[in-house]
């Protein structure tokens, strides 16, 4: 399960429960999403431990509840390494956190366009 | 049907702050929503939501703070806080209890298991809601029951205080609410002089175990002032509640008769623990043991109302108590016991600081006094006799009887029942002039009168009684005597004589005895002053003329007024 991008069965259910405003949902994701990275670099440039854990934890939270399961995963482990103060770790996960935010990204775009088809 | 809540929804991540909000008002409530703790105390305040989905980790005031501000501010009332986190170590989950969140939600969100916790919490938010509008009527129901404590202590206080508590030879312990645990203690003075006492504690507690009280007091002090006898109070006092009193509950009682003048008191103890006559100058104690069921038990005929008589001498003390004092209970669940009591009075060395030493010793015992100890202490004065006040009357006695005479014959079984006293003092008191003085009249005849039934018709002699145990079968022949009698009478002549300036009022007493040398008793009697009494003596004092016909069968007296007087 950690393999998975974007779980379809978790669309599925968010579709179902948002109705029309699912569109709206996933663009909100997307937007809110590039505010957190931004913060994720800044606190790993400050070197600061307390705010790299607060931003990776909330991002993992929202990634569980739209199905980026990996995303989830690669923020959990990076809200450890703020935990435990291992900022040298850092910068080698962020860069993978982003790798798999734009292959997230582009699968949310294609399920947008396919939702507005 | 789980009810429509308004739902604030605390969440500082839009999409996640969007998909909760959708979840929650697909499922019925309205939703409320906040990007921070500022933001979301702010709209408690503002719209008071029902139940909080709270965020931990927030911008500007995190979810911690945010819940103790609005617990504070729900005050008495059940807001559910639940918080949303994905945090997984137990100390952060345990800053969410201490903030005051009562249940955690996990990321990612699932809609079932947060439908079943929102109807969960609003079911515990409803059973608070209950438990604080029945602590509210219970509370209003107790303040309703003391405002009807507070009327009914009122209303007995007037019948129960009218009596003489507050005289000099009477010290007593007792809570002003002592009522409501079952206690009662009257005292009254009677028209011959003299006391009645009574101690009294009935069954169970509250206004059930009062509202006995009420007649047990009335019969008491009514009768108290015609003039009845104890025996006729008591057979009295038990008919009125053994009719009126649900089985189960009556009333453990004392009943003191003290004649000041004479010297002598009549107990009758029916369920209290053992009273004590301590004798002046010695360390001698007579208990004053339960011989009889208490009052409301038995139906009148199978009552008994047999007293018992004791000489009382100058200094002589008379305690009486409620099992309260026996059954105080200490922290260690002992009891007081008769024991601990004993050696109060055996350690006493100054009897006039028994009555203190005893509520020290309880006290000491207890650590603090409580209020269900009833404790009373009757003193023989060196002072003298207890004045009573005067007797009231509720005519104005204008239309007063002046120039009668009448004779009234009491027979053998009627005597054996029946105190003709109250009776014939009544017709007499229809004389205005004789009202000033119906204490002495109410004195003498009852002197009078028991002379003539013990002397003469019973045939006692009076030198029985010059020492304790002589004293004691001198009642006890008295009882059976009386119970026996089948012959024999007590006549009453009475005379009204008007005169110039007022009236004489001549009575003369016979009976069917034997005959006495009156003269004789007296010269006796004003010789010693022993446990024989001074019975004729004080007839003699208290009337204005009093004399004996020659054949002995009887004795005459007189007792005038004047209209200046009245």
């Amino acid at each position: 399960m950690a393999d998975i991008h974007l779980d379809s069965a978790v669309l599925a259910v968010l579709q179902d429960i948002m109705g029309d405003e699912y569109a709206v949902l996933l663009e909100t994701f997307l937007a809110d999403s590039e505010e957190r990275l931004r913060l994720l670099r800044q606190a790993e440039m400050t070197a600061d431990a307390q705010s790299l854990r607060l931003a990776a934890h909330s991002f993992k939270g929202s990634c569980s509840n739209m199905g980026a399961l990996l995303l989830a995963g690669l923020c959990k482990e990076l809200e450890d390494i703020g935990q435990r103060q291992a900022l040298p770790e850092a910068p080698v996960l962020l860069e993978q956190i982003e790798r798999e935010f734009a292959i997230v990204r582009i699968l949310f775009k294609s399920e947008l366009q396919r939702y507005r088809a | 049907m789980p009810a429509r809540l308004t739902v604030l929804i605390a969440e500082d991540n839009a999409a996640d702050r969007m998909l909760l909000s959708t979840i929650v008002s697909r499922q019925g409530h309205r939703t409320l929503t906040a990007s921070n703790g500022l933001e979301a105390v702010a709209l408690f305040e503002q719209e008071r939501p029902q139940l909080v989905l709270m965020d931990a980790l927030m911008p500007l005031m995190d979810g911690f703070e945010a819940a103790r501000r609005i617990k504070q501010m729900a005050g008495e009332e059940l807001v559910p806080i639940i918080f949303l986190t994905s945090l997984t170590e137990g100390e952060a989950l345990v800053r969410c209890l201490e903030a005051g969140g009562d249940d955690f939600l996990a990321k990612p969100y699932n809609r079932v298991i947060l439908e079943a916790k929102i109807n969960a919490m609003d079911r515990l938010r409803r059973l608070q809601d209950t438990v604080l509008q029945q602590r509210d009527l219970i509370a209003k129901h107790n303040e309703h029951l003391l405002s009807e404590q507070r009327v009914a202590k009122a209303v007995f206080d007037k019948v129960a205080h009218s009596g003489c508590l507050d005289s000099p030879s009477i010290r007593y312990l007792q809570s002003p609410y002592a009522v409501f645990n079952g206690d009662l203690l009257l005292a009254a003075f009677k028209p011959s002089g003299g006391m009645h006492v009574l101690l009294g504690d009935f069954t169970g507690h509250g206004l059930p175990a009062a509202i006995g009280a009420m007649p047990v007091a009335e019969v008491f002090y009514g009768m108290t002032a015609k003039g009845h006898s104890l025996t006729e109070i008591l057979r009295e006092i038990n008919a009125k509640l053994k009719r009126i009193l649900p089985v189960g509950v009556f009333c453990c009682a004392t009943l003191l008769n003290i004649s000041f003048q004479r010297r002598l008191v009549e107990v009758w103890n029916g369920g209290l623990p053992d009273g004590y006559l301590q004798r002046a100058g010695t360390s001698t104690r007579t208990p004053l043991v339960s011989r009889h069921l208490p009052l409301g038990v038995l139906t009148p005929a199978a009552f008994n109302d047999q007293c018992e008589f004791y000489p009382l001498e100058l200094g002589d003390r008379i305690f009486l108590l409620s099992d309260g004092v026996l059954e105080a209970c200490n922290s260690q669940g002992e009891l007081f016991g008769e024991a601990r009591l004993l050696e109060v009075f055996a350690n006493n060395h100054e009897p006039a600081q028994l009555f203190v030493e005893i509520q020290q010793a309880l006290t000491r015992f207890r650590g603090e006094l409580h209020d269900d100890v009833s404790l009373v202490e009757i003193s023989l004065l060196d002072e003298g006799i207890p004045s009573r006040p005067p007797l009231v009357f509720a005519d104005s006695g204008q239309n007063s009887p002046l120039d009668w005479s009448a004779t009234f014959e009491f027979r053998g079984e009627t005597l054996r029942r029946f105190n003709p006293l109250p009776f014939l003092l009544q017709l007499l008191l229809e004389v205005q002039g004789l009202r000033p003085q119906a204490g002495v009249l109410f004195t003498v005849f009852a002197e009078l009168y028991s002379n003539a039934l013990e002397h003469g018709v019973l045939g006692l002699d009076s030198a029985l009684k010059c020492d304790a145990k002589g004293f004691a079968e001198y009642y006890r022949q008295r009882s059976e005597r009386l119970a026996n009698l089948e012959e024999g009478y007590v006549r009453f002549h009475l005379q009204i004589v008007p005169e110039p300036n007022g009236g004489r009022l001549i009575l003369r007493i016979e009976d069917s005895g034997q005959g006495f040398d009156g003269p004789a008793i007296l010269r006796q009697q004003l010789g010693i002053d022993s446990l024989c009494g001074r019975g004729l003596a004080l007839v003699r004092q208290l009337s204005e003329r009093c004399t004996w016909p020659a054949d002995g069968k009887g004795v005459s007296v007189e007792f005038s007024w004047s209209r200046g007087h009245n």
